[in-house]
């Protein structure tokens, strides 16, 4: 594989179709995801953002009815294929939900599940992994004197941030989001933003949001569906500013949606 | 609609609504309160009745007595009422129901939760639950007739009545009440929680094993507690096939009397009301009554204590 090519693509996804049983939900999307930019997609309810992030780390397979068609290409190689672990490929491309989801664990616990399970046994390799990875989601501070509290007893921003860092702390390429702050208060919000803007030096990011606001604040580039199909995708200011398709520039001013 | 329309609407609701008496409102809840107390005198009755008449018991039996290795209340001379062989027959024909129990039980709940398809939970469920609908005499004459008989080809010394044979099929009765319990223990822990796991690049098996069990811990402890609990106070299984010998012994392969087992032999005609061994059934029962409660409280307790909060 061209190394070249390995920095700049992601993801590449060409033709990709998806049904629910007989109801088509995805159709014909084509879209590439570049290295450290932050994707948001967009859309109506309905309209297949979440299933399309959930398609990036086969996740939405868990539904035993869904069938897809096409390929995504991820650093080149098709995710689709038969010889792909989807384990393999959700430790590269790790998921944070709508509602923050800690186990009912430790918050310790809570970040170390992933490198637990895939082998890292050392004590102290486990304690470092817990503080870079709760340091890098911004939450190291609050809950660096409480390791050993149940999850359940932080707030739902901090538990989103947990999760967050739960997903950094197996090391991984990729972070999608799906709706992350929809759960979430106005200043926890706040703080998932900022949190996303430094990740993006060192992750890609795509990022489901209802709001076309976060998308506006958090995005390099903007994808926006409409009934299963990807209706524009382009630079985020200028899909804004300056929307092509007119469906794009009603649901951006509100005419829909 | 117009305004004198929804005008006229209003007046009727506010008229009906100053009217309307509350009777209902205040009568009802007394009458909930009558039905639910029912269960409560029952019990309340159940209790007082054991405890007044064991006090008799132990009137004639010295408390040292009752707990002593010799039962023999149809000696005429000298009866005694030593309690633990019973106790041996209901520990061990208890201990070996929960072996067979609960690790199929908590496989079959397992692979319900997790790994069954929609169509296969949907047939497999009600297909155990029966099991749980076949009434225990069935059970006491399939275990005597049917596995005993097998069994006394693997086990040369085994006897005709013994603990093993009511013991296995016991446990085979207790295995819908474990699975189905530990089912809904293990199928209430919220999706999004095995999402998280599959998202970190869990397998299906990691997911249940260090997810979903722990998650569900107490309820699958709770549904063991209860499970032994059906065990200790089961009848007729054990009666009709782990015979009556009084004997204080540990070999399994003879026959053992539980305390449900003495229970219903007195009963069914040689205690003339009024003897002290009439009366040896109310403190039997005492003490059957103590060990269901203990293990219900220790459920409750199981379940509140590890209840990982979420």
């Amino acid at each position: 594989m061209n190394q070249q090519h390995k920095s700049e693509t992601v993801y590449e996804v060409k033709g990709l179709n998806l049904w629910y049983g007989d109801d088509q939900a995805l159709k014909d999307i084509n879209l590439k995801i570049g290295k450290n930019e932050v994707t948001a997609i967009i859309g109506p309810s309905g309209c297949g953002k979440s299933t399309f992030i959930k398609t990036l780390n086969r996740m939405i397979e868990n539904i035993p009815i869904v069938r897809t068609s096409g390929e995504i290409l991820y650093h080149g190689d098709n995710i689709f294929d038969k010889t792909v672990r989807v384990e393999e490929l959700r430790t590269k491309v790790g998921m944070v939900f709508q509602k923050p989801n800690p186990f009912p664990k430790s918050i310790f616990e809570n970040v170390v599940y992933g490198p637990k399970i895939h082998g890292i046994k050392d004590k102290a390799l486990l304690m470092e992994i817990a503080e870079t990875s709760l340091k890098s989601a911004a939450l190291w501070d609050e809950v660096k004197d409480r390791l050993n509290d149940n999850a359940y007893g932080l707030s739902g921003g901090q538990q989103q941030r947990l999760c967050i860092a739960r997903a950094l702390a197996v090391q991984p390429d990729v972070i999608l989001m799906d709706e992350p702050t929809s759960a979430l208060d106005p200043i926890a919000t706040a703080k998932i933003e900022e949190l996303i803007d430094t990740l993006k030096e060192e992750y890609t990011i795509a990022i489901v949001t209802h709001s076309m606001q976060q998308a506006g604040r958090i995005s390099d580039k903007t994808a926006f569906f409409l009934m299963g199909e990807l209706i524009e995708f382009d630079r985020t200011e200028v899909l804004f500013s300056n929307p092509r398709d007119k469906r794009t520039e009603d649901y951006i001013t509100g005419r829909f949606g | 609609m117009e305004n004198e329309k929804s005008l006229q609407i209003r007046n009727v609701i506010q008229n009906n609504i100053k009217q309307r008496g509350h009777r209902a409102d205040r009568l009802m809840p007394v009458v909930f309160l009558m039905l639910a107390s029912i269960s409560i005198f029952t019990t309340a009755g159940i209790v007082l009745i054991l405890v007044t008449d064991s006090i008799h018991f132990f009137s004639d039996v010295p408390i040292k007595d009752f707990f002593s290795t010799r039962l023999a209340p149809l000696n005429a001379k000298n009866p005694e009422f030593g309690i633990l062989p019973l106790i041996n027959g209901t520990l061990f024909t208890s201990l070996i129901a929960m072996a067979v129990a609960i690790p199929v039980g908590l496989t079959a709940a397992i692979f319900l939760s997790e790994f069954a398809s929609e169509k296969i939970r949907r047939v497999v469920k009600p297909i155990m639950e029966v099991l749980a609908g076949i009434p225990t005499i069935v059970y006491g004459f399939f275990a005597y007739s049917f596995v005993t008989p097998i069994l006394m080809t693997l086990i040369p010394n085994l006897g005709a009545k013994n603990v093993i044979s009511p013991g296995i099929v016991m446990g085979i009765m207790i295995i819908p009440m474990v699975a189905s319990l530990s089912e809904d223990a293990m199928s209430s822990v919220p999706k999004a929680m095995r999402e998280g796991a599959y998202g970190l690049g869990s397998t299906k098996l990691e997911v249940t094993l260090k997810v979903v069990i722990p998650a569900a811990i107490s309820g699958i402890l709770a549904s063991f507690v209860l499970a032994i609990s059906r065990a200790i106070g089961e009848t007729m299984i054990v009666a009709i096939a782990s015979g009556s010998s009084k004997n204080f012994t540990f070999d399994l392969t003879q026959s053992m009397q539980t305390m449900t087992g003495y229970i219903v032999e007195f009963t069914s005609g040689d205690a003339a009301s009024g003897t002290t061994g009439y009366y040896s059934l109310y403190a039997v029962g005492l003490l059957l009554f103590l060990f269901t409660m203990l293990m219900n409280l220790v459920a409750q307790y199981v379940s509140r204590k590890f209840r990982e909060e979420y």
